[in-house]
C-alpha cells in the first residue's frame, strides 16, 4: 500500500483520458457511453466510500471496472458485511451509532487519510448531502464525488430551493399564507428532512398548530434543524422524479424519469422507470423542468429532481432536488444502459458527459427491507441466515448483505434492492415478482410478500399507482397455498436430520413402532404466531401423512404429492445449534421452507419447557432490541387494558408497550435507559381474573 | 388363497389384537383419564423417548386369552432416551386403575430379565392401584421379586428411575422406594404404605393423602422424591435429564453405518410362508430378506457352513445391520443326527469367535423311528441342546413356522432363554402337531382298551379327538403363546430385520464372550 501523502493528492497526475461507462444492464446490445475523447482531467486512484452496505458495494463495482482502488469504512457492527471484504482496503470506525461512525466528519476524513484515498464517494444518506463535509473533503485535497457544496446548500433548504426553482420557471407547490378549510388537506414537512421523516398530514385546521409543533420537535431532534413548512397535500398524488447528471459547467443530461409512488410511511418501496401513464408532452415538460432546475445551479454530478404529479390534472410541482445518487438509480441505469456511478466519477475527474441513450424497455426496483409490514413495518434485526436470489437474466440484485450477515438495529433495515428489466412494464413486474417469490430469504421477517403482492396487484399492473397505494393493503402476511404441506415437509426434514444424528440404532426406520398407537407430532409456530401441528407416522415403508404421498424425504429436500400433484420443498434448519434438534430444549430452532408456491418460516416448538424458563402469563416482552425511554407505571399500580406501561426506542422509532389486559402491575424489570434484548421480560401485569380463579 | 393373502389376513388380525392392547381399559376409561389432564402410558412413552427413535414394545399380547385385558395393564419395551437404550415400563391406569394381575407381574418380570441380561437402565412410569386383590395369591408371594429386581439392577450398575404420575401405594410404594432416582408429579403422585383409612384403623391418627404421600411432602419432607415435577410433561423432561447424566457407555461400540439393505425385497417374505406348514420352505430366502446385502464391507449375504452335510438344517454366517451373526435355520423341518451334530459344531464355532446366533424355527422335531433311535438321535439331539444351553454368545430366536417337540428346545426355544424371541403370525408351537397329538391319543386309547379286553369305540372317540385337536390347535397359535409370555411378541415378518437390528444394538450394552465350557458331550 503506498504511503499516504500529506495532502492526499500530491501524487495525483494529470492524464489525457477517455472514460467508458460499463453497461449495467444484462441485455447489453449497444455499447453505452461511447468512448469520447476528453481533455486533461484528474485521475482518481483510490476512492473511499463514506457509506456502508449496498451502496458501498455498488460504487466499488464500478470502481473495479474502472481500475480504481477501493476503500471501505465500517463500524463495529458492520465489520462482517460483504462490502468490507469487497473493498481493497478497509478502515474501522470504532462505535456503532451513526454519530460516532458514518456521520463523524473528522473520523471519516481521518480514515480517508489513513487509507491514502484521493477521492470520497458519499453514497446516499449519511454525509451525502452535507455541504460542510463536502467542503472539508475538498479542503483536505480530496476529490469529492458529488455536487459542489454550494449546490448542496442551495437545494438543501426546501424553502430556499423552492424560491430558486420559482425563479427558474419550474412549477412549485405554493404554500397558502393563511390556510383555510379549502386548502385542506395540508402537509407539514421538515425543511431539512428527507425520506419521509418529519412529515405530517393535517386534515383539520384545528390540528395544524399542534402538528407543526410536533413536527418541529421531531425535526429538531432528528436533523438538528427545527424548520418546517406547510404545503398543500395532493390526494392520490404521484411521486415522479427525474434523473439528471451535470458536468458542473452548465451541461445537464437527463436520464429519464422514475415513478416512486408506492410508498409506505412516506418511504419509497417500489420504483420504476419510465413512469407509467404519463403523456409524452408531460414527460418532455418534466425533463425540461428538471434540466432547468439543475442548470440553474450549474449542477455537477448525479442528482434527482422530485416532482409531485397530480394525475387528475396532469400538473406537476417541484418538490425538492436530491443532490446525491438515489437509492433507486438502477432503474434509470437499466432503461438507459448507463452507469451513473461511472458518470459521477467522470465529472468529478473533470470529464464531460455523453448524451443520454433513448429509454429502452421498463425497469422496476423494489426495496427489500427487514421489517414486518403486519406489525406497522417494525424493523427486524438478527441474523439473515440466507439471502439468495435466483440468478437469471433481466434481474439485478444490489445487496448489502449475504447469507449469515447480521442485521443490526443501528442503521436502515434495507437488505437489498432487486431490479427487473424487461421490454414492457407488465413483463418486468412479472419477472420481478417471480424472482422475489422464489428468493430464499431466511432468518428475518421481510416485506418480500408485500412487494410480491404489489407487483401482482391488478391496480399496480394497470398503472394505478399513487402514494397512498399501500394504506391498508398487502400488509398482512399472506397464506400461501400449500402452507400446511410445507409444514409437513419441515417436520419430515427435521425427522431426517434427527435420524442422521442418531448415535444408536442407526439403521432403524424413523419412529419405528411394532405396536402403533399414535402419530408422531411436530409442533411449529409461524411468524404470525399461528400454531401448526404436523402428525406423521414413520416405520417400515417410510413416512406416512394423511392425504399426502411422501415421495422422498431428505434433510434439505422433501417431495410430497397431493392429489396427483407433486411438489418439492426445500427446507433449511437454523438455530442455536441445529445439530441439537433431537434434544428437548430446541433452543430457538427454526425451519425455513421454500417451494415454488411460497415460503414459510417456522419456529419449532420444543417438546418440553423447563418451568424455570417459562414466562409468567401477563409478561410484557420487548418486541425488539432497544432502549427503555420511560416507564409510565409503578409496581402495584392498577392498569387498564391498552394503557401504556413503558416506551421503548429502537431503530429511531418509539414503541409503546401496553398492558395486554386490565390488572395490576406486579413486576417491573427495567428502568429508563436500560438496553433490552428482543423477548426480554419488561414487566408483568397480573389480571384480576387469574386471582379469582385461584380462590 | 395365496401365501400372501393368508399372511395379510393374519397380519390384519394381529393389528386388531394390538389395537385392543392399545385401547387399554377401553374408550370410556381412556376418555376419563384424558379429561383429568393425564397422559396414557404410550403417550408418556412417546414423550419420554428421543424424537424419531424406535420403540420396541415387548409382550404386547400378554394376558391374551385370559380373563384380563390384553396387554396386562402395563406397557413394556425398549426405547432410546437421550441416546441410551432403556427398558421402559409404564402402568396403564385405564385398566382397573393400573392394578397388577398375574400377567402384569409376569410381563414385568420378563422386562426385568431383558434389562438384566442386556444391561439396560430402566425407567418405570408408575401409576398403579396396586395388586388385583382377587388374584393376590398369584401375585403377592412371587411379586416380591419386582422389588428385588430393582435393587439388584442398581447393584449391577444398571440405574433405575421411577417417574411417579399417580398412585403408587402400599407395596407399590417400594417401586419409587427402591429406585435410584425418583420423580414425582405435583398434586398427582401419591406414595404411601397406608392411606388415611388404614392409618385411622391402625393408629387412630387422622391424616390425608397429601401429608401421607404427596409429591410436595416427599420432595420437601421425607426426601423420597428426588425431583418435584410441575406436571406430567415436566416429570418426563426430568426423567430424560436424569438419563442424559447417566454417563452411559455401551460395552460394544456400534458398527459404522455402512451396510447395505437386503439384496432381496423383505416384502416378499409374505409370499414365502406356505399356508400349510407341512410344506417346507427354503430359509435361505428368508436370510436374503433379513440380512445385509452385499457391500464393500460384506462380501456375501450368507456364507453357508457344511452345506452338503445335514442339509435339513442350514447354518452359516451373515451380517445384520453391520453386525456379524451366525444363523441356524430349519430347511426340511425334521432334525436328524447329522443336523444335530452340525448344529453342535456351529454353536461351538460361534462361541469361539464371540458371534451372536440367530435361530430361525421351522421344525417338526427330531426324527423318530428304529433306524434313527439306533443311530443315536437322542444323544445327538442332546448334544445340540447341550451346546445351545451352555453357549454364552447372545441368542435370538424367531419362530417362523412350526416349532414342535424337542426341536423347539434344540432351536433355542423359550426355556433356553434366548435374549429375545419373536414369533411370526404363521407360527405354531406345541409338543407335536394337533392332528398327530390327537392321533397318538387315539392309538393310546385303543391300546388301553385292547389291554383291558374292552372294545374300542372308534366312532365315540372321534368326537373326543376333534375336541382335543381343536384345543391343541388353539393352544399352538401364536396369540395364545404370546399371551402366556412364551415369546416377546408376534411380529410382522417384514419387520424382522428391523426388530433383530434393535435387539443386536441392545445386546451391545452388556459385554459378552463365547464359552469353551459345555456339558459333557456324547459324540
Amino acid at each position: 500500500m503506498p504511503a499516504p501523502t500529506d495532502s492526499g493528492c500530491s501524487d495525483r497526475d494529470l492524464h489525457p483520458t477517455t472514460f467508458f461507462s460499463p453497461p449495467l444492464r444484462s441485455s447489453a446490445n449497444n455499447a453505452a457511453g461511447t468512448p469520447k475523447p476528453m481533455g486533461w482531467c484528474l485521475m482518481i486512484k483510490r476512492l473511499m466510500v463514506a457509506n456502508r452496505a449496498e451502496i458501498a458495494s455498488r460504487v466499488f463495482r464500478t470502481c473495479r471496472l474502472l481500475g480504481i482502488e477501493t476503500v471501505a469504512i465500517h463500524s463495529d457492527a458492520d465489520a462482517g458485511l460483504p462490502y468490507v471484504g469487497e473493498a481493497d482496503h478497509a478502515v474501522h470506525l470504532p462505535g456503532n451509532t451513526p454519530a460516532e461512525t458514518y456521520l463523524d466528519v473528522d473520523a471519516v476524513l481521518a480514515a480517508a487519510k489513513a487509507a491514502g484515498a484521493d477521492a470520497i464517494h458519499p453514497g446516499y444518506g449519511f454525509l451525502s448531502e452535507n455541504a460542510a463535509f463536502a467542503r472539508a473533503v475538498e479542503a483536505a485535497g480530496l476529490i469529492w464525488v458529488g455536487p459542489t457544496p454550494e449546490s448542496i446548500e442551495q437545494m438543501g433548504s426546501k424553502i430556499g430551493a423552492k424560491d430558486l426553482m420559482r425563479a427558474a420557471g419550474v412549477p412549485v407547490l405554493e404554500a397558502p399564507a393563511e390556510p383555510t378549510e379549502a386548502d385542506l388537506p395540508l402537509l407539514v414537512k421538515a425543511s431539512a428532512g428527507g425520506g419521509g421523516r418529519g412529515m405530517r398530514i393535517v386534515r383539520a385546521l384545528a390540528d395544524l398548530p399542534g402538528e407543526i409543533a410536533t413536527a418541529e420537535a421531531e425535526a429538531a431532534s432528528a436533523f438538528g434543524d427545527g424548520t418546517v413548512f406547510v404545503e398543500p397535500y395532493v390526494e392520490n398524488s404521484r411521486h415522479v422524479e427525474v434523473q439528471v447528471v451535470g458536468d458542473g459547467r452548465g451541461d445537464v443530461v437527463v436520464f429519464g424519469e422514475r415513478d416512486c409512488s408506492i410508498q409506505r410511511r412516506h418511504q419509497k418501496v417500489v420504483e420504476e422507470a419510465p413512469a407509467p401513464g404519463i403523456s409524452e408532452a408531460v414527460r418532455a415538460a418534466l425533463h425540461e423542468a428538471a434540466r432547468n432546475a439543475a442548470a440553474a445551479v450549474d449542477y455537477r454530478g448525479a442528482g434527482t429532481v422530485e416532482f409531485l404529479y397530480d394525475p387528475a390534472t396532469g400538473r406537476f410541482f417541484f418538490l425538492e432536488m436530491n443532490t446525491r445518487l438515489q437509492v433507486e438509480h438502477p432503474v434509470s441505469e437499466l432503461v438507459h444502459d448507463v452507469d451513473l456511478v461511472a458518470l459521477q466519477i467522470a465529472v468529478a475527474e473533470g470529464g464531460s458527459l455523453p448524451s443520454a441513450q433513448a429509454s429502452a424497455g421498463h425497469a422496476i426496483e423494489v426495496r427489500l427491507y427487514a421489517e414486518d409490514p403486519a406489525a406497522d413495518y417494525q424493523p427486524q434485526s438478527g441474523t439473515l441466515t440466507m439471502i439468495d436470489f435466483p440468478g437469471q437474466p433481466g434481474i439485478r440484485v444490489d445487496s448489502g448483505y449475504q447469507s449469515g450477515s447480521s442485521v443490526s438495529t443501528h442503521y436502515d433495515a434495507m437488505l437489498a434492492k432487486v431490479i427487473a428489466h424487461a421490454p414492457t412494464r407488465e413483463q418486468a413486474a412479472r419477472r420481478l415478482a417471480a424472482a422475489l417469490a422464489r428468493a430464499k430469504i431466511h432468518g428475518l421477517v421481510t416485506n418480500r410478500d408485500m412487494l410480491v403482492a404489489v407487483l401482482r396487484d391488478p391496480a399496480f399492473l394497470a398503472g394505478e399507482v399513487h402514494t397512498a397505494f399501500l394504506e391498508g393493503h398487502h400488509t398482512d402476511p399472506p397464506t400461501h397455498p400449500g402452507q400446511g404441506d410445507a409444514a409437513v415437509a419441515a417436520a419430515l426434514a427435521l425427522a431426517e436430520r434427527t435420524r442422521e444424528r442418531r448415535t444408536v440404532q442407526r439403521g432403524i426406520p424413523v419412529a419405528y413402532r411394532n405396536v402403533v398407537s399414535q402419530p408422531q407430532v411436530t409442533d411449529f409456530e409461524d411468524g404470525a404466531g399461528r400454531e401448526l401441528r404436523v402428525e406423521w407416522f414413520g416405520g417400515r415403508d417410510g413416512y406416512t401423512v394423511e392425504g399426502l404421498t411422501v415421495v422422498d424425504a431428505a434433510v434439505e429436500l422433501v417431495t410430497l404429492e397431493r392429489e396427483g400433484l407433486r411438489t418439492s420443498y426445500e427446507v433449511r434448519v437454523q438455530g442455536h445449534d441445529p445439530d441439537d434438534v433431537h434434544r428437548d430444549i430446541h433452543r430457538d430452532i427454526r425451519c425455513d421452507v421454500d417451494w415454488p408456491g411460497g415460503h414459510l418460516a417456522l419456529a419449532v416448538k420444543p417438546r418440553f419447557v423447563d418451568p424455570a424458563d417459562a414466562v409468567a402469563t401477563g409478561s410484557l416482552l420487548a418486541p425488539m432490541p432497544g432502549t427503555v425511554i420511560s416507564v409510565d407505571v409503578e409496581a402495584g399500580q392498577s392498569v387498564e387494558a391498552g394503557q401504556t406501561v413503558l416506551v421503548l426506542e429502537a431503530m429511531k422509532m418509539q414503541h409503546r408497550v401496553n398492558a395486554p389486559a386490565s390488572g395490576t402491575v406486579t413486576e417491573i424489570d427495567v428502568k429508563p435507559g436500560d438496553q433490552v434484548a428482543a423477548g426480554a421480560v419488561l414487566a408483568v401485569v397480573s389480571t384480576g381474573s387469574t386471582n379469582e380463579e385461584m380462590q | 388363497m395365496t401365501n400372501r393373502a393368508a399372511m395379510l389376513d393374519k397380519l390384519a388380525s394381529l393389528d386388531e389384537e394390538h389395537a385392543l392392547a392399545v385401547l387399554g381399559g377401553g374408550e370410556k376409561y381412556v376418555a376419563r383419564h384424558h379429561e383429568r389432564g393425564k397422559l396414557l402410558p404410550r403417550e408418556r412413552i412417546e414423550l419420554l423417548i428421543d424424537e424419531g427413535s424406535a420403540f420396541l414394545e415387548l409382550s404386547p399380547l400378554a394376558g391374551w386369552g385370559s380373563d384380563f385385558a390384553v396387554g396386562a395393564s402395563v406397557v413394556t419395551g425398549i426405547g432410546v432416551i437421550e441416546g441410551v437404550e432403556c427398558m421402559i415400563t409404564a402402568n396403564d391406569p385405564t385398566v382397573k386403575g393400573g392394578a397388577s394381575n398375574p400377567w402384569t407381574v409376569k410381563k414385568i418380570f420378563r422386562a426385568s430379565q431383558i434389562a438384566e441380561e442386556n444391561g439396560l437402565p430402566s425407567v418405570s412410569l408408575v401409576e398403579s392401584g396396586g395388586a388385583d386383590l382377587p388374584t393376590q395369591k398369584e401375585i403377592f408371594i412371587p411379586g416380591g421379586k419386582l422389588f428385588r429386581d430393582i435393587t439388584r439392577a442398581s447393584a449391577r450398575k444398571q440405574p433405575t428411575i421411577a417417574l411417579v404420575f399417580g398412585n403408587s401405594t402400599a407395596g407399590g410404594a417400594y417401586v419409587p422406594g427402591m429406585s435410584d432416582y425418583t420423580v414425582m408429579v405435583k398434586e398427582q403422585a401419591k406414595v404411601f404404605l397406608g392411606g388415611p383409612p388404614l392409618v385411622k384403623m391402625a393408629t387412630g391418627e387422622e391424616s390425608d393423602d397429601e401429608s401421607l404421600g404427596g409429591a410436595e411432602m416427599h420432595a420437601r419432607t421425607s426426601g423420597l422424591a428426588d425431583y418435584l415435577a410441575e406436571d406430567e410433561r415436566d416429570a418426563i423432561r426430568i426423567g430424560r435429564r436424569i438419563v442424559a447424566r447417566l454417563n452411559w457407555r455401551k460395552a460394544t461400540a456400534p458398527p459404522a453405518h455402512d451396510w447395505a439393505e437386503p439384496d432381496a425385497d423383505p416384502d416378499e417374505l409374505l409370499d414365502l410362508i406356505p399356508t400349510d406348514l407341512k410344506e417346507p420352505f427354503d430359509p435361505r430366502e428368508v436370510i436374503a430378506r433379513i440380512c445385509d446385502g452385499v457391500s464393500a464391507t460384506n462380501g456375501a449375504v450368507f456364507d453357508e457352513f457344511k452345506p452338503l452335510y445335514g442339509p435339513s438344517l442350514v447354518v452359516g454366517w451373515a451380517k445384520l445391520h453391520g453386525r456379524p451373526i451366525g444363523i441356524l435355520a430349519n430347511a426340511q423341518g425334521v432334525l436328524f443326527s447329522e443336523e444335530a451334530q452340525k448344529a453342535t459344531q456351529f454353536v461351538q464355532l460361534a462361541n469361539q469367535t464371540d458371534t451372536p446366533l440367530l435361530f430361525l424355527h421351522n421344525t417338526t422335531g427330531y426324527m423318530v423311528g428304529k433306524d434313527y433311535e439306533q443311530g443315536g438321535i437322542i444323544k445327538h439331539g442332546a448334544m445340540m441342546i447341550n451346546a445351545i444351553s451352555n453357549s454364552t454368545v447372545p441368542h435370538l430366536s424367531v419362530i417362523m413356522g412350526a416349532s414342535y417337540g424337542a426341536g423347539n428346545y434344540g432351536m433355542n426355544g423359550r426355556a433356553f432363554d434366548p435374549r429375545f424371541l419373536f414369533t411370526w403370525p404363521s407360527a405354531k408351537s406345541a409338543v407335536m402337531g394337533p392332528a398327530q397329538l390327537a392321533g397318538v391319543l387315539e392309538i393310546v386309547a385303543q391300546q388301553s382298551a385292547e389291554a383291558k379286553g374292552q372294545p374300542f369305540d372308534a366312532e365315540g372317540f372321534k368326537a373326543i379327538k376333534e375336541v382335543v385337536e381343536a384345543q391343541i390347535e388353539e393352544q399352538s397359535m401364536p396369540y395364545f403363546l404370546s399371551g402366556m409370555l412364551y415369546d416377546d411378541g408376534v411380529i410382522d415378518p417384514r419387520d424382522t430385520r428391523t426388530i433383530l437390528g434393535i435387539c443386536l444394538s441392545v445386546i451391545e450394552n452388556m459385554p459378552y464372550a463365547g464359552t469353551d465350557r459345555f456339558g459333557v458331550f456324547r459324540p
